[in-house]
């Protein structure tokens, strides 16, 4: 379409900028791959390939990554369990109490994370076993991701069609549970599938929250991987991030294929 | 209902616990912010900071949305996700990517080096951080951009080319006003990232101070709580205010995170 007006260098300009921002985005990656799997970082390749330093990892942090999972999933179940409810109801109401009550949830997301992980330890810090327990570090990420999931399933139940398809099935005679059932979460099954794995991504890479929350022996995969770049060589550090990708990545991949079905399927 | 309780109980009473706290300590800890020289040029530092990687992540952010939604190539599509996929990192990997391309082992020191003129490392400056917030926030305007470029109207554009208007006419009289509502919406999640960013600035250990870090510092290193808690308030505030203000401006629920 551009061909016509060849004249015009714009094509060129972007294509340089979009090159450019290309190689800047790709090129730690793949350094840190390497980085992962060479025997010595300084000498390059020709130190020959190794996957010692994987297999160090894994014995030092293996278990930040099962946690870091654990606590993503419950996460994304808990928040989806209490905001899908809060989402409906905040979509139904037109008092000014549920919209202070919206802009109010709002804020967990705009306040640094540093703050809010300052405020829960400066209140809840003194119950010793809460403290130092991974629940510590959930409830962070409830308060944290829970405003996502109202914000996305509330605008999915406000959507007026479903109003309006909801008051037919109620004038048919259908009850709360019955058009619950057959109406409303079929409805915004897309909405809530999306929203919970914006939650698991986002509590799987939280680190300002955490970084407060967490203990010695409460620890997640950010943390253990700030931990082992402060402390480690850098190819050990190089090596867990490669963890990361592997297994966080095709996670997260396969997840987002599950969503994206769910919305061909039911999707409007 | 359980997310009142929730929502209360573990986020509103704490953070009007820590909004409380630096009363204890008199009421100027409040404003501590202003009349501390350390900290006013802390918050300085990290506005800067966060104004100019806002600015160039939007020039370069419309630049590729702009390219990817327009050229459809092969292998677009693995590229768009490939550019997209740093969204999901956390914060410290992206300080570990900046030590491995500027640290004193870094590639930069390498090519340098090779070139004559000694190790170079950026990582620990103010260079280093500005790479690094321009890492995680490109991801995130890229993707909004070739989403909000694939709906621009091509025949305005081709309007205003037939009547003769010049390229940078193009930019200033079509583009922008078309994607006005898009740029207001990223600036202000870009901008409140960037303020709010802890984990890289951390994994960096940078000479160059930033709040986060000199709350984070004052509550670990001094046990300063009043004092970390006073200068999370003005964090929050800075943050809250202006995505507040890009909420009413552009009217829609995409300025959330």
């Amino acid at each position: 379409m551009a061909q016509r007006h060849s004249p015009h260098r714009f094509p060129v300009t972007l294509a340089l900028l979009t090159a450019l921002v290309t190689l800047f985005m790709l090129t730690p990656m793949v350094l840190s791959i390497t980085a992962g799997l060479v025997n010595n970082y300084s000498q390059g390749l020709v130190s020959g390939l190794t996957t010692r330093w994987l297999e160090q990892v894994w014995e030092g942090y293996g278990d930040t990554v099962l946690w870091s999972l654990a606590i993503a999933s419950s996460c994304a179940l808990i928040t989806t369990i209490v905001g899908v409810p809060c989402a409906y109801a905040l979509a139904r109401t037109r008092s000014r109490w549920a919209r202070l009550f919206e802009e109010l949830l709002i804020l967990p997301v705009a306040v640094p994370g540093l703050a809010t992980g300052l405020a829960l330890i400066l209140v809840y810090g003194q119950f010793r076993s809460f403290r130092q327990s991974f629940l510590f570090i959930l409830v962070g990420h409830v308060v944290f991701t829970l405003p996502f999931v109202v914000r996305t399933v509330s605008s999915a139940f406000a959507n007026r069609e479903l109003v309006a398809i909801e008051e037919a099935a109620r004038t048919l005679g259908a009850g709360f549970s019955r058009r619950l059932l057959g109406v409303l979460i079929p409805a915004v099954m897309p909405a809530i599938i999306a929203s919970a794995l914006m939650v698991f991504t986002l509590s799987v890479g939280e680190f300002n929250l955490t970084w407060m929350l967490h203990t010695p022996l409460t620890r997640t995969l950010p943390v253990g991987l700030a931990d082992s770049y402060a402390s480690m060589r850098i190819e050990v550090g190089s090596a867990y991030t490669l963890i990361f990708f592997i297994v966080v990545l095709p996670l997260l991949w396969g997840l987002q294929v599950i969503a994206n079905e769910v919305q061909k399927r039911y999707g409007t | 209902m359980p997310v009142v309780v929730i929502f209360f109980a573990c986020w509103l009473l704490p953070m009007a616990w820590l909004v409380a706290l630096p009363a204890q300590k008199g009421w100027e800890t409040y404003f501590a912010i202003f009349t501390h020289p350390r900290y006013w040029l802390s918050l300085l530092n990290t506005v800067w900071l966060s104004l100019l990687v806002t600015v160039l992540t939007l020039v370069l952010g419309s630049a590729v949305g702009i390219f990817l939604a327009r050229h459809k190539f092969a292998g677009r599509g693995i590229l768009l996700s490939l550019l997209t996929l740093p969204l999901s990192f956390p914060g410290v990997i992206i300080g570990f990517f900046m030590i491995l391309l500027g640290g004193r082992q870094g590639l930069i020191a390498d090519l340098s080096e090779a070139l004559g003129a000694g190790r170079l490392t950026l990582a620990y400056g103010f260079l280093g951080l500005f790479l690094a917030y321009l890492y995680f926030s490109l991801p995130r305007a890229i993707a909004t951009y070739t989403a909000a470029a694939e709906k621009m109207d091509l025949a305005l554009e081709e309007a205003a080319r037939s009547l003769g208007a010049t390229r940078y006419a193009i930019v200033r009289d079509v583009w922008l006003p078309e994607l006005a509502p898009t740029t207001l919406a990223c600036a202000a999640i870009v901008f409140a990232t960037s303020m709010g960013a802890f984990g890289t600035a951390f994994t960096l250990a940078t000479k160059f101070e930033v709040l986060p870090i000199t709350i984070y510092s004052e509550f670990t290193n001094y046990a300063n709580f009043a004092l970390a808690a006073s200068l999370s308030i003005a964090l929050g505030l800075v943050t809250w205010v202006v995505m507040y203000v890009a909420r009413r401006y552009s009217g829609s629920a995409t300025v959330l995170g």
